[in-house]
């Protein structure tokens, strides 16, 4: 994690804005929305024949940001996530929740913990006997609010995920999209003061996707809602997280802004978790020798971000090196909501010319990567 | 024998096999219901954990479903004469067919309660339900479809049961089929009590179909 963007992180969500729903008392006071200490999780017997699916994870969650755990499957997000609101157990260490230990709350605590956690899921979990409107009204009759009460806030809430011409329509009639919608507006029955995402995107295609990733943004935005998400896709960390934790085999591996995380990871997995987005055209990545033989060139990523995004360098560094740069892959994305680009060029090997490209990246600060040697 | 005593026949014993059908499923599904909810949801790890208990109760039901039903009519003959003060008669064949209707009901019961998607039951927990409120506000009403099919088979199978009671003097059809058309060799009889018990089922398993059809909103197209 670079300290370049550091004093950011959360500020920009985290100002209350006293619009309904936020609660600014909350919003202002210190406590992570969520502190993992050496939180595990372990099932079966200690030693042989048990399954750690959560070591020793330390993670703080602040509060009014939108914080991914990414991770293959398998890798113990499912079961990290659940330990928030106790649908597992912790089997050492702590989860706390705005300052409660979770593990330390009794069966009827554990409930009204529960009715302050929103939580949406890959599989929507919505009830099929249930319409739309009676769906998102289920936390409301649980929590024992009266019939008016519910009506009330019900028809806003599907209003609000934009769904206010489907209340009576039953889950078997709407798509995949409209119906992770119905769980948001459940999940915000509640008012909560954090909402966790199970993989939430999973079952839906990228364009349904975007548009709920979006809703959740939007979300965030105006409620300073905390969302804990998580998922095994970059490109929804990517999108809306501006904090990110990687986990692997049970340990979060790497952790900080997403943007300092996406622009310069440090662990293999992430690396190998944001391989599709960085990837090497295949071609090229057969093509690429690790030394040099006589006449090849250096391929070498630039990445630009901050500053540097914004100048026309690649220009300039045609110029410096008086030798032809060839740009053979790039993309420009937007992170977090910064933007970020990546371009692959190769040009001559020739110790003057990499010498003079070394000098002016030292100049410019651009932040490059040699990866190898091609023909 | 007159087409009016066939018939006066007939709507008695159809009468007394209603009336039969009815009370015993009706009791025996009132009983068997929580028994079934309780067999779904008091396993290891499950919303009322109990597995001692549940095992037990799964033994005792597994036992009474085994038990030939003619013999559980005959062994449950002091509980009856307790419970109606006669062995013999409609009231006193009503005993033993909600005796069997109970563990039956409740097997069908507890399989259309594990049906339902365990992330119901995750979500709800989620969202700080109890677990009486998870049986009332998910499982049951997300089960009802498949309750009420398991509720048409089990007056359906009533239906059948009921035939073999003419041996403690119960009445209904399956008896005036035994006494009047085979043993009295009455063949146009027989056929008549198999016609009337044909439609009798047929309309049960109609009705049965449409409400859980009514109530199933699983498969619903716009």
């Amino acid at each position: 994690m670079t300290s370049q963007h550091a004093g950011r992180a959360g500020a920009t969500y985290a100002a209350p804005d006293g619009k309904p729903g936020s609660d600014p008392v909350a919003v202002a006071h210190s406590v992570p929305m969520v502190t993992f200490q050496g939180a595990a999780k372990r099932y079966g017997p200690v030693g042989e024949g048990g399954f750690t699916a959560v070591e020793s994870v330390d993670l703080t969650v602040e509060r009014g940001a939108i914080t991914g755990i990414i991770g293959r499957s398998g890798a113990g997000k499912s079961t990290l996530i659940r330990m928030v609101n106790g649908l597992e157990s912790v089997t050492s260490g702590k989860v706390l929740v705005d300052g409660v230990d979770v593990g330390a709350l009794g069966e009827d605590g554990l409930r009204g913990l529960r009715r302050q956690i929103g939580m949406i899921f890959q599989h929507f979990n919505l009830l099929s006997s249930r319409t739309a409107f009676d769906n998102a009204a289920l936390p409301l009759e649980i929590a024992g609010v009266d019939k008016k009460a519910i009506r009330a806030k019900v028809g806003p809430l599907l209003d609000l995920v934009g769904l206010g011409d489907k209340a009576g329509s039953y889950p078997s009639e709407l798509s995949g999209g409209q119906k992770q919608r119905v769980g948001i507006a459940r999940a915000l029955a509640t008012d909560p003061k954090l909402l966790l995402s199970d993989e939430a995107t999973s079952a839906l295609d990228p364009e349904t996707t975007q548009s709920i990733l979006e809703l959740l943004k939007r979300i965030n935005a105006d409620f300073g809602l905390t969302v804990l998400l998580i998922t095994h896709e970059m490109e929804v960390v990517k999108t809306i997280a501006s904090h990110v934790a990687v986990i692997d085999a049970g340990r979060i591996v790497e952790s900080g802004r997403t943007f300092d995380v996406y622009t310069n990871p440090q662990h293999e997995t992430t690396r190998t978790l944001l391989a599709s987005a960085l990837k090497l055209p295949n071609w090229l990545r057969s093509a690429v020798r690790p030394q040099p033989s006589a006449g090849d060139r250096v391929l070498v990523r630039l990445v630009f971000f901050g500053d540097t995004a914004f100048q026309p360098l690649t220009g300039r560094l045609v110029a410096e090196l008086g030798s032809d740069v060839n740009i053979l892959a790039g993309a420009i994305e937007e992170i977090s909501g910064e933007p970020f680009g990546s371009l692959v060029v190769s040009y001559s090997a020739e110790p003057d010319v990499v010498a003079r490209a070394n000098r002016f990246y030292a100049e410019t600060g651009l932040t490059t990567e040699v990866l190898g040697y091609v023909a | 024998m007159s087409p009016d005593m066939i018939f006066g026949l007939l709507s008695k014993a159809l009468m007394q096999t209603l009336q039969m059908v009815l009370v015993a499923g009706i009791v025996g599904s009132i009983i068997g219901l929580p028994i079934g909810v309780f067999l779904a949801t008091s396993g290891k790890g499950e919303l009322f954990p109990a597995p001692k208990t549940n095992r037990l109760l799964g033994l005792v039901v597994n036992a009474a479903r085994s038990t030939p039903f003619i013999i559980l009519v005959v062994a449950i003959v002091p509980l009856t004469r307790l419970l109606t003060g006669t062995s013999i008669g409609t009231w006193a064949a009503i005993v033993p067919l909600t005796i069997a209707t109970i563990p039956f009901f409740a097997r069908l019961v507890e399989s259309a309660i594990r049906e339902v998607d365990k992330g119901l039951i995750e979500a709800a927990r989620a969202m700080g339900a109890t677990p009486s409120q998870i049986v009332y506000k998910v499982l049951l009403p997300e089960a009802r479809p498949s309750i009420l099919m398991a509720l048409t088979m089990t007056i359906v199978s009533l239906i059948g049961y009921s035939a073999m009671v003419g041996a403690v003097g119960g009445g209904g059809l399956g008896d005036l089929g035994i006494r009047f058309g085979y043993q009295r060799f009455n063949p146009e009889m027989m056929v008549l009590v198999v016609a009337v018990l044909i439609v009798l089922v047929q309309v049960v398993q109609s009705a049965g179909d449409g409400l859980a059809r009514r109530f199933d909103k699983r498969n619903r197209k716009n």
